[in-house]
């Protein structure tokens, strides 16, 4: 599954040393529900020794949404030592998201 | 919605279908739903949102049988659902090119190669729509997801009370505009003609409000910030030629649209502006495809002329399935 984030445990995560993908978006934004499944599969999918699958409610989280100056969803960004090193926007097939988090696995 | 039933065209290789639907918006859901009904082997191909543009429509109020409106994602829900129940596979890939299957030793086969593998069958039905068209002014793409927005009931939150511009004065301009007033404080309309062009119900609706201002016969020239998130834009009278710069902190663009029919270079007929040619049936220039909604020649471009050619072009290719030899 993939993990919840909020201002509690955000900043752990994105620092756990992991690579972290976080999917902002909202229950009533029609594409960012395209993107649940997927992020979900990727949850399944991925090496969760090297790699976490999060993701952000916008409207739940909006202080997090501003730290990134999200302005779009579904937005998907990719952390490595608390930076961002990717983004995406709108939706976007699995394995594309897959070839990007594989580039920053080390 | 369950997902559940997606599946991965690499799964599905060794399928062959009776019809494949290349595209899950209401004229593909509806097309599935009557071939499935027939007892026809069918599968979508969707590669983005199933639903297609209308799904993320805040309030459709023109299609019958919802005298308070309804939304598109409600709508097109009830039409994945439906599909789903007369047993249609949505597959979550993109097409990315059809040919005919000319080893095979059967009467035509259409092969369709996707992403990850591919699959075959009797007859196609292409109903891809359209996309949103870009406008190509400077700052559009760098600043897409940061204040340029194609889609107001995605990001129409993240403008409470903020100034923004509606580019378009079209149908989908100020029905978007109406659903931003929900957050807005203002909004500053800009169209390259010298009229609106939306129906009047819409326009009667939008002038009541006193925070919306029309810039008509204006084009946009730039967008313009300070690097992460937009702060104006530039828009010049067409007659006077003068220059004006507004202060907004957002842009969502409804200047038209533009068919996703990129990828049926030369297999099928299309016009100048790569809307599928396709006669009264529904039928393309190949045997056995057929086209239907948004993207093809059909002038009117809504959910009920969509829903009605799907039904069409499914109806035809049945009869063309019990026509072949096999």
């Amino acid at each position: 599954m993939a993990l919840e984030l909020n201002e509690r445990n955000f900043d752990q995560v994105i620092n756990s040393g992991k690579i972290v993908l976080v999917d902002f978006g909202a229950e009533w934004c029609m594409p960012c529900k395209i993107m649940d499944p997927v992020t979900e599969e990727l949850a399944n999918e991925v090496d969760h020794e090297k790699v976490v699958i999060a993701k952000c409610d916008v409207q739940a989280e909006p202080k997090i949404a501003q730290r990134f100056s999200i302005m779009s969803i579904p937005t998907l960004l990719i952390f490595k030592d608390g930076k961002v090193m990717d983004q995406m926007i709108g939706v976007v097939p699995k394995r594309n998201i897959k070839e990007k988090i594989d580039q920053y696995i080390s | 919605m369950d997902f559940n039933l997606t599946l991965d065209a690499r799964e599905k290789s060794d399928s062959n279908y009776d019809v494949a639907i290349v595209g899950g918006g209401p004229s593909g859901l509806t097309a599935a739903i009557y071939t499935c009904r027939a007892g026809l082997k069918t599968c979508i191909f969707e590669s983005g949102v199933i639903g297609g543009e209308a799904a993320s429509t805040d309030l459709i109020e023109n299609y019958p049988g919802f005298p308070d409106g309804i939304s598109g994602m409600k709508l097109t829900e009830n039409m994945e659902k439906q599909a789903r129940k007369f047993g249609v596979e949505i597959i979550t890939d993109r097409v990315v090119k059809i040919e005919e299957d000319i080893s095979s030793q059967y009467d035509e086969y259409k092969i369709i190669y996707t992403n990850s593998g591919q699959i075959k069958a009797k007859a196609i039905i292409i109903t891809v729509g359209t996309k949103p068209k870009l406008l190509n002014v400077l700052g559009e793409k760098e600043y897409k997801g940061h204040g340029v927005s194609y889609c107001a009931t995605c990001d129409g939150f993240f403008y409470k009370d903020k100034k923004i511009a509606v580019i378009g004065c079209g149908n989908s301009g100020i029905q978007e505009g109406l659903f931003l007033l929900r957050f807005v404080k203002q909004i500053e309309f800009v169209e390259f003609l010298p009229k609106p062009t939306a129906e009047k119900v819409l326009l009667d609706k939008i002038k009541k409000y006193d925070n919306v201002n029309f810039n008509l016969n204006s084009s946009l020239l730039s967008i313009e910030g300070n690097g992460k998130s937009v702060t104006h834009i530039k828009i010049k009278d067409n007659e006077t030629n003068g220059i004006k710069e507004i202060k907004v902190s957002g842009v969502f663009i409804y200047v038209g649209l533009k068919p996703n029919t990129e990828f049926l270079e030369g297999f099928v007929k299309r016009d100048k502006s790569g809307y599928i040619i396709v006669d009264q049936n529904q039928h393309t220039n190949v045997h056995g495809v057929f086209a239907a909604g948004d993207a093809t020649i059909d002038t009117v471009k809504q959910i009920t002329t969509a829903v009605g050619s799907g039904a069409r072009a499914a109806n035809n290719a049945r009869h063309y399935i019990e026509n072949m030899k096999f």
